[in-house]
Order: C-alpha cells, then structure tokens, then sequence
C-alpha cells in the first residue's frame, strides 16, 4: 500500500518535474533574439527540426556522440582519469542497477527466461554493480572533502546528490544482509516452498542446520557444529525445494560480508524486524531519488546528453533562430556542476577577498537560472550577480575546459545584459549614473556640510594606507585638474564632474565624505595618472581616486 | 643568450588578439628570447582595481608568486597588466599588512610573494635586454618613407616612480625602437595621452573621444600608422573607427592601427600570416609595399651572404 501510493506519488512528481524543467527550455529567454520568438515558435521549430534530423544523414553524428559522449562519457576523460573513472561507477553501476534490479519485474522478467533476485547472476550482479557505484561515490566524495587541487565549492546540491545515492545503496546492502540472516523469513520460505510438515522436526532441523552452516542464517537454539548426517540431509532437502531460487548468498559479496559482521545482533534484528524498516528505507529513498532527479544534479543525465546532441548536429548561422534560442536555454540545464571551469577560472582568486560566489562560473551559472526563472530574486542576490558578472574578464577559459561544450561566454554575454535591464549595469556605469548624477555641487552651497573625523572606519580606510594618506599633502596647486585631459574635455568642469581632483584632495583632508565619494569624477576618471605625475607634492592622485571608487562602490553595495 | 622569462598574456590576447601574441613569439624566437608559459597564471587584477584594492594586489601577486616560484621574470604583452604588476609589487613592498595578507592567501595554495620576480613589458626586454643592436641584426628589410605615430600607453609611463619603464615626460623606447626598422617615428600632441580604453562600458563617449582625437592627431601630423603594444589601446583603436562610423558617422579614412611586434616582424623578414597581419581591421597593404632594400639593408648588417638567403 505504502509502497504503491509512494511509487505512483514520486513517478507523478518526477514526470512533472520533468516536463517543468523541458517547459523552461522553451521557456527561457536568453539572448535578445531569442526575445522576440514565441515558445509556440520554438515548440514547432524544435518537432520539425527533431523529425528532418532523425530521418536525414545527420543521425550518424547522434550515434557518434551516443556511442562516445554518452555511453563511453569520453568528454569527461578532459577532467582527469581519476574523475572519469568515479563517473563512470556511478553512472554504469546507476544505470545498470536501474535495468537489471530497480525495473526487474518490466526488463530483467521479460529478457531472462528464470529469474529469481535470490539466484545468480542477478544476486552476484546486484552486488557488484551497487559495489561499483559506492566505489565511484568514494572517490567523489574523497575528491570534494580531500584533494590538493584548488576546488570551486561543493553546495548542498553535490552533496543531496551523492548522499541520496549513499543512502539508496548502504540501505539495500543492510537490507540484503538482514535478509540473508533473517530467520523469520526463512520460515516463512520453508513453509511456503518446502512442502515438509511442521511436525517433521527432523527434516525441519536438517534444513535449518544446512542453511545456518552454508547460507549465513541465524537460528535460535541451534548450535554449531552439525553432526555430518544432518548437514547431509538438508542438503537434500536443500536441493529438492530451494536450490532452484536460491544461489549460496556468499556471491552476494558485499551483503554477505555485512551480514556476517552483523550476525552476533541478528538475532535481535530479526526480532525486532530491522529488515522490513530497511525495506522501507530502501524504496522510500528510491522514490524519493525519483521525484527529486528532475530538480537535483542528477537531472544532467537527460540534459546533458541532449546538450551534446544538439550540439553535434547545431551550426550556427544555419540552424533556426528558434531552435538556437531553444539550445541557450538547455544550456543553462545542461551543467553537470563539475567545477572545472571555476577551477580555470581568471578572477576565482579574488573570491579570497570579495566573498561573492556568483565570482565562479559554476556558481553563477545556475544563478543565471534562477534570474531567468522569473522567481523572487532578493536585492542582494542581484546585486552579487551584478558583482560578479562584471568581475569576469572575458577571458574564455570557462568555455574553452567546459567538458560538455556550454558556450558559457555567451551566457556571461546574456546575463550581463539581463542584470542591466534589471537596473544591474556594470558597477562602475551602475555608479557613475546613481551616485555621479545626484551629485549637484549647488546643493551644497546653502548648508554647512557634516565634517566626517569621528567616522573611525572612512578614516582607517583614508589614513591607513600610505598612498592613499598622500592627501595631506596636498598645498592646492592645482597642476593635476590642469593635467587632467577629462577635466580639459569639457566647457565647464565642476558642472560636468563635480568635484575636481584638487577639490578631491581638498574634502578629504576636510573629511568631507559625502563630496569625496559622491562626485563624479572618480567614474569619469581615465586612469591615465597623469595628474599623479604632474603633482609636485608627490600626493598619488590617481591611487585615491582608486581607494575613493573602491569605497563608494562599497558603500552602495551596503545601502542597497 | 637571454635569461628565459615568463610570457604573461593576461585575458584579452588569447582571445581577440591573437595576432599580437603569434607576432610577439615570432620576433622574440628570432632574437632568442626564451619564454615559459605558465599555465596557472591568472588575471593580472587589473580589472579588479575599481572595486577592490586587496583583491587586486592578491590576484597580481598570485602570478607574481607563480613566475617567483619558477624563479622567473615576467614578460607582460599587455601594458595595463604591466602597470598593475609593479603597482602590486610596489604595495607589497611598501605595506607590511597586505603582504602578509597576500601571503596568508597564497600559503593555501603553497604559493609565496617574495618580491623577487622582476616584471617587464615586451618593449623593454626588447629595448634593454636585446639591444637595439641585437635587433638590428636581424633586420632584413627597412621601411622607406613610413612614418609612425607611437602609442607609448599611460600604464607603462606612469606612474614614473612605481613603473620605472622610461622618462615620463620625454620617453624615447618606442621611438628608438620604431627607428630601427627604418620607419619614422613622428611626433605629434597627444602622443603621451591615454587611448580612452579604461572608460569603455562606463562613459562611452568619453571613450570614444580620447580615442578620436588621437587618431585624427597622429594623422594630421603626416602618421601612416599609429603604433601600440597593448591590448587595449590595439583594440581600442581597432574598433573605436568602426564605432564611430556607426554612431556619428566617418567622413575621412581613419588611421590603421599596429602592433609593434608586427611591424619589427616585417622587416626581419618573417610571413605576414604569421604575425596575423590579416587580424588586424584597419589596412596593412601600405606597410608591405614599403618594405625596400632587402640586399642593402642585410649586408649592411653584416650578414653572411649563405645566412641572409636563409633568412629570406
């Protein structure tokens, strides 16, 4: 009962998910081409471009990428014979237990004429596949937790990922070993299949004593060792009624070892039914997998492949701009969350000190989902994603490592310009035009402007750098607003800059916070050091004007 | 023989100026430089200096160390990586507290700044390091009635007391170094001014301006070519015409743009396609067409008779 409303319950969530997430790659707009298309265009553009690609030559290339992309995962050979090797456990072992253990009763039924989960291969397959998949979560979670290389950092999605895993395949190996001890179990066998009369204690005992010596049971009140005559009955009787569905549970390796360290409580487990709950922790974690794969990691295992294909068969230029826009939105699913390209990444090292994720590719690659799934995105997320889109400096390393071939580039191109339509600009542009344009110098004429001396931290950050503390220096000369080639390219300066570089040294040295940081010469700035140069007092313009840019940009960070 | 160095390409060339790294390698093979790529090497932090000063001397540093650790010097191609290299090196060795800052970050790593690495721009290796007289002997081929408008870029020349690369007012490296290959290095009035690049995506007609008015300078005062060795004054004046073009409209033909490493690869006699002249936007048929005095030029360089054959 629980087992078929859970089933039926995680298969609706699962297909729903699924057509969720197939519904957004229809869906979501990436670039602006892609804005002025339908979904109802792309839906008919991507059926008519699917059937011209399955009946013309172009279906070799698919089988191409089938046989080397998908089934041999030659792409993630780029990553490393370590992490190939890991991958591929888990998604053999993973598939392969689907067929063979998960889908027994559809595939493994109706292929093998006999076939009993109790009886080799299955039993010794069951083991050595699950045995696979642990290996290759070893490795991965050893990975994460302890290797020497540089890692982007694993997020809750890698580890959901890999415990439900875990938990799937630790429950059904302690599922598997209670069960071999289970002696509850195995009466309920003998008096099922065996045919013999409770009242035949001597047959009933024999057997017993055969399964205890050589199938791992635990018995109560039986006591090793057997005199050779009864071992050699119920071997017998073995032969006559159970051997046909049951193969020596010593090929379940993994189970079989478990169950023999457990086998001093098996007697109490079995009493208190242990293997029925694990039972249920076993499909429950099953069903649970099933209905969270469409929004974990694990729904790479559709996406991606179907990224490659795409991809295979997609030139650009001639391919449909439907189906194109189509294809950016599937690329958005089709990470697979590796870190390889945050791990090449130009700018990563600066997340040292400016602790915004959305710096790393891999991170802000699925922030650029979550924008463009059109759910509630807080004012400082956005504006980590505006940071850290415009940290990147487009150097194209992320795409050229990416081993699934996103053209993360033309995602960083895209969400750049969604961050600005949102109000987001690059953060000096996003500047120049909030705090620079509000500044009228006029507005300061009529009021006695608040001196900042007791703000202990503007003042750490003025004084307490040696270049930046040249300030006071400073005698009013004014040689840098003379030198300056952005003051001299306008008619009248302070209406078009605000404050003039020696105006600048001036309000610091006043404290004035509020001019210094709020005028908008610090954006119109060239960094062409110039004015440092000319400056006879050696006060290091420029440099401040840095430190200023630093600050304020901080500050608006903090307001908002 | 030259020490071996660190090439330093930083984000922008490998990705849309390839012409100037292929052009770099060629010309400085040919005058046995030695490079070393390290793969490692991150973004100079140059970038990074409008928002966040630590994150910008870190992130220098980190390539700094990493040539350090090799016990190399580097080579920078781009000038504002230049620029921002020895301002982080300056940092580090004028602050205490952000050098053990920078050092507590790259420990993780088992990196460590020790301020030994010595940072160079391509022109100055190839003016200090090589000698003009080294490269005059591998000139085969002069320029004949070509003048050069030179570019020196702000982040080389200032400021003078952190970058050390020339005289800040009167600089003459890139001029010398345009005399060799026998064009004429002119002068002209804002020869010494920024190309307007650091304004790109933050005041864009500020930008485009400076650029202009360069451009339209270094052309009224009788320039074939502006020369660069930058990225982003390369670029900036690769596509500021075009930009301007569609934004206000062209009504003269704007000044080509090229790479020092192209034009002294022309006259060692080295393929065109090979210093990725065809990359370039702006027209570089002029520049082979005065390319004369190939036999004059390599015998008066002293060369052997059988090595100038191979050489062309």
């Amino acid at each position: 009962m629980v087992y078929t409303i859970s089933l039926y319950a995680s298969l609706a969530i699962f297909c729903f998910g699924l057509l969720y997430r197939v519904a957004n790659w229809f869906r979501y707009r990436v670039d602006q081409e892609a804005e002025t298309i339908s979904t109802s265009q792309r839906v008919t553009a991507a059926i008519t471009g699917l059937a011209s690609t399955l009946f013309s030559i172009q279906i070799l290339v698919l089988l191409r990428i089938f046989l080397l992309d998908v089934i041999f995962q030659k792409y993630f050979m780029k990553m490393g014979a370590l992490r190939w090797f890991a991958h591929m456990c888990i998604y053999l072992g993973f598939i392969l237990l689907l067929l063979m253990h998960a889908l027994d009763k559809i595939i493994t039924n109706s292929v093998f004429e006999v076939y009993y989960s109790t009886l080799n291969p299955f039993l010794f397959l069951r083991n050595l596949f699950g045995f696979v998949i642990l290996l290759g979560l070893g490795i991965a979670l050893y990975r994460r937790l302890f290797s020497p290389q540089p890692q982007p950092k694993s997020t809750v999605v890698d580890y959901s990922a890999i415990a439900v895993l875990g938990v799937i395949m630790i429950s059904g190996v302690l599922l598997e070993a209670t069960k071999i001890t289970s002696h509850t179990l195995y009466q309920e066998m003998v008096s099922d299949y065996s045919g013999l009369d409770e009242a035949d204690t001597d047959s009933l005992s024999a057997l017993n004593a055969y399964w205890v010596e050589n199938y791992g049971l635990a018995s109560p009140g039986v006591k090793r060792p057997f005199d050779a005559d009864t071992l050699q009955t119920g071997e017998e009787l073995h032969k006559g009624s159970c051997m046909e569905c049951h193969s020596p549970p010593q090929w379940a390796f993994m189970s079989y070892g478990v169950s023999r360290v457990l086998r001093p409580a098996a007697l109490y487990l079995d009493r208190s039914n242990v293997h029925t709950g694990l039972w249920y922790i076993h499909f429950l974690a099953c069903f649970l997998g099933l209905a969270y794969l469409p929004f974990s990691k694990f729904f790479h295992m559709f996406s991606t492949p179907i990224h490659l294909f795409i991809k295979g068969i997609t030139i650009h230029g001639k391919s449909k701009p439907a189906n194109l826009a189509t294809f950016q939105a599937i690329e958005l699913d089709a990470c697979v969350h590796c870190g390889e390209c945050t791990r090449r990444c130009s700018v990563a090292v600066a997340l040292n000190e400016i602790p915004n994720p959305n710096i790393l590719p891999s991170e802000k690659h699925a922030a650029f989902r979550s924008l463009l799934s059109g759910r509630y995105i807080s004012k400082r997320n956005l504006l980590r994603i505006q940071e850290g889109c415009h940290i990147c400096t487009e150097c194209r390393r992320c795409t050229d490592v990416c081993p699934v071939g996103i053209n993360l580039e033309g995602l960083w191109f895209n969400l750049k310009r969604h961050a600005a339509n949102l109000g987001y600009p690059k953060p000096e542009a996003w500047a120049r035009n909030t705090i620079g344009s509000d500044f009228i110098i006029t507005k300061f004429n009529e009021e006695r402007l608040p001196l900042s001396f007791d703000d202990k931290t503007f003042e750490k950050e003025i004084t307490g750098h040696t270049q930046v503390n040249t300030f006071s220096l400073c005698f009013g000369c004014q040689n840098c607003t003379n030198a300056c080639p952005v003051v001299n390219s306008h008619e009248s300066p302070r209406k078009a800059l605000g404050m003039l570089p020696h105006e600048i040294m001036h309000c610091l040295a006043l404290r004035q916070k509020e001019l210094a940081l709020g005028s908008m010469m610090l954006w119109d700035c060239l960094t062409c050091y110039l004015c440092q140069e000319q400056c006879p007092q050696g006060v290091c313009i420029t440099d401040i004007l840095y430190q200023l840019k630093n600050l304020a940009l901080k500050r608006m960070k903090q307001e908002a | 023989m030259q020490k071996m160095v660190a090439i330093f390409l930083g984000c922008n060339i490998p990705v849309r100026l390839k012409q100037y790294e292929a052009a770099s390698r060629a010309v400085l093979g040919k005058l046995g430089v030695e490079l070393t790529d390290i793969p490692e090497f991150n973004c100079c932090g140059y970038p990074l200096r409008n928002i966040d000063r630590t994150a910008f001397v870190l992130s220098s540093a980190r390539n700094l160390a990493l040539a350090e650790r090799q016990g190399l010097d580097i080579l920078s191609l781009c000038q504002c990586g230049y620029g921002t290299f020895r301002m982080a090196d300056h940092l580090l060795k004028t602050e205490r507290s952000l050098r053990a800052e920078v050092n507590r970050v790259l420990s993780q790593e088992g990196l460590q700044y020790e301020g030994k690495t010595q940072i160079k721009h391509l022109l100055s290796v190839l003016f200090h390091d090589v000698g003009l007289d080294a490269i005059r002997k591998q000139v085969i081929r002069k320029f004949e009635n070509v003048k050069i408008a030179v570019h020196y870029g702000c982040h080389v020349l200032r400021p003078s007391n952190v970058v050390g690369f020339d005289n800040p007012v009167a600089p003459k490296i890139f001029d010398r170094l345009v005399d060799v290959t026998g064009a004429e290095s002119i002068d002209y009035p804002t020869k010494l001014d920024c190309c307007g690049a650091p304004l790109l995506g933050t005041h864009n007609r500020l930008s485009l301006d400076f650029a202009e008015k360069k451009l339209v300078d270094a052309q009224k005062a009788g320039a074939h070519y502006i020369a660069s060795a930058c990225p982003f004054c390369q670029i900036q004046f690769d596509t500021v015409p075009r930009r301007i073009e569609f934004e206000r409209g062209l009504n003269y033909r704007p000044l080509a743009s090229i790479l020092y490493p192209q034009l002294l690869g022309l006259t060692m006699g080295l393929d065109e396609m090979a210093l990725g002249l065809d990359r370039n936007c702006g027209d570089m048929n002029f520049l082979g067409q005065a390319l004369v005095g190939e036999t004059v030029a390599a015998r008066s360089n002293g060369m052997e008779s059988r090595e100038y054959e191979q050489a062309v």
